[in-house]
């Protein structure tokens, strides 16, 4: 679930990772994730190794580590679900200090927590080097269905105005003395919900009438030609490579 | 909270992102019914609006907030299918810009929200309408009801995955006590805002609400004047 999606991701910058094209970065954020999925629990040399590519990715992206560091807070969540594991799992317990603890939800717990953080630093940093209409093109060129694709484009594009909405019937609650203390103030969060709904709805309804008066007939052009150098595809692909090789080597090891 | 990478094993991330998957094909072929050529521009707006309306976040006492999920709200304003669509675009675009939800974890996620959640929802809805007297204002209380089963049961499909894939050995009967209990609790207040928000939306704009569509086709056109009212 997480806390607030805030939608000011991108963080503006000329690095390599940010001039990739985004459907590479896309195929190399998931390679690299399921690459790190795949190292079996207990390797740890290999996550630590995994870890280094990360950083190195995020030190070519040349974003502050400030940012990135706030940007990975969203993981908090889980990290609390992580730390409860060793309690609630069952086997062989060890004791740590006051605690009595289960050797398998610790080593369940430390995986969860290492895969999670690598995988939360790898979609931080395509967020943050890549723009969103990008994200849609890059969607569209992986492959996936159209209609998600055209979904995704006006979800994405009337984010801000939608949220925008969103905030100015907040400060207009606000300002007619509401605050959300306790139950009894759903009925008015419900309707503000239902009002949202209903204005959302109706731009939609705008704005598929403006597209069809400017000749939509279902789907949108692609603008952007297709590079078809290899020189993106080894950049992009390198890391996750290396993670591909670690992963594998973790495998074999094991 | 969304399944996070690493939680199950390869096999179930791998059999429920077909499951995903197979449940996204039928939801793209069936939403052409549910909104005609206006799926993309609409489906869209609708997504946006789950994605805000998951921003607002309501209190529910000793300082801790819940917020919404949405498949019961989407499946009854838009429909099941086009629901499904809209959940799983909202589960991308977290997992990939927000990371909420992990990237291999996808189809868990899909599975769970998108495909249990909006289906469970759906179908008790109806049942219920099935049930209460055909009027609009019988659709509060089946709102509350499907909002309110959705949540445990993605709960329990939750469980269920962990008893096949789950990487670190926990108690399934505790498990399923506890994941019961926590998501009934939170399931009432899905319930209960799903209600009020489509309250609000049958009380000005019935006609958009995909769940009210049976109810609408069967009212008459009233004429009212101020000699009363004629059929």
């Amino acid at each position: 679930m997480g806390g607030a999606h805030g939608h000011s991701l991108h963080f503006h910058g000329h690095s390599v990772v940010h001039r990739l094209p985004a459907h590479l970065k896309l195929v190399a954020l998931v390679v690299y994730v399921i690459a790190v999925v795949a190292t079996p629990a207990g390797q740890w040399w290999a996550f630590g190794l995994h870890a280094v590519v990360l950083v190195g990715v995020m030190a070519a992206t040349r974003i502050p580590a400030g940012y990135i560091g706030r940007r990975m807070l969203i993981e908090v969540p889980f990290v609390v679900f992580a730390l409860i594991m060793p309690f609630v799992a069952q086997g062989p317990r060890v004791q740590v200090g006051p605690f009595s603890l289960s050797e398998a939800g610790l080593l369940a717990a430390a995986t969860l927590l290492l895969k999670g953080t690598l995988g939360v630093g790898a979609s931080v940093v395509f967020a943050a080097t890549t723009e969103a209409a990008d994200i849609v093109t890059g969607l569209r060129r992986v492959g996936l269905p159209r209609q998600l694709v055209e979904i995704i484009a006006f979800m994405v594009r009337y984010l801000d105005v939608v949220t925008g909405q969103l905030i100015r019937m907040k400060v207009a609650r606000a300002s007619r003395g509401f605050s959300a203390r306790s139950v009894r103030q759903w009925p008015v969060l419900g309707s503000t919900a239902g009002a949202l709904f209903i204005r959302s709805y109706e731009r939609g309804e705008r704005v598929h009438l403006a597209m069809l008066s400017r000749g939509y007939s279902g789907a949108m052009p692609d603008l952007a030609p297709v590079s078809t150098s290899t020189g993106p595809w080894v950049a992009a692909l390198v890391a996750p490579a290396v993670s591909v090789v670690i992963a594998v080597t973790a495998l074999v090891l094991r | 909270m969304h399944v996070p990478d690493g939680f199950l094993d390869a096999p179930t991330s791998v059999g429920t992102a077909v499951v995903a998957a197979a449940g996204v094909a039928i939801a793209l072929r069936g939403s052409r019914r549910e909104l005609d050529d206006r799926t993309a521009p609409l489906a869209g707006l609708v997504a946006m609006f789950v994605f805000a309306a998951q921003m607002l976040n309501f209190p529910v006492g000793l300082g801790t907030s819940g917020h919404l999920l949405g498949g019961a709200l989407a499946a009854i304003l838009v429909g099941p299918y086009t629901a499904t669509l809209i959940l799983t675009v909202v589960l991308l675009v977290q997992a990939l810009l927000f990371a909420d939800g992990g990237i291999t974890a996808l189809g868990t996620n899909i599975t769970l929200m998108g495909l249990v959640g909006v289906w469970v929802a759906w179908a008790v809805f109806v049942g219920v309408r099935a049930i209460l007297p055909k009027r609009l204002s019988s659709l509060t209380p089946a709102s509350f009801v499907a909002g309110l089963v959705s949540v445990p049961a993605a709960a329990l499909a939750f469980v269920a995955f962990y008893a096949i894939g789950g990487q670190a050995p926990i108690d399934l009967t505790a498990l399923t006590g506890a994941m019961l209990a926590w998501h009934t609790v939170i399931g009432v207040g899905e319930g209960l805002i799903t209600a009020l928000v489509v309250a609000s939306v049958v009380a000005t704009r019935p006609d958009l609400v995909h769940g009210a569509q049976p109810l609408l086709k069967q009212r008459s056109l009233t004429v009212r004047s101020p000699e009363g009212i004629s059929a």
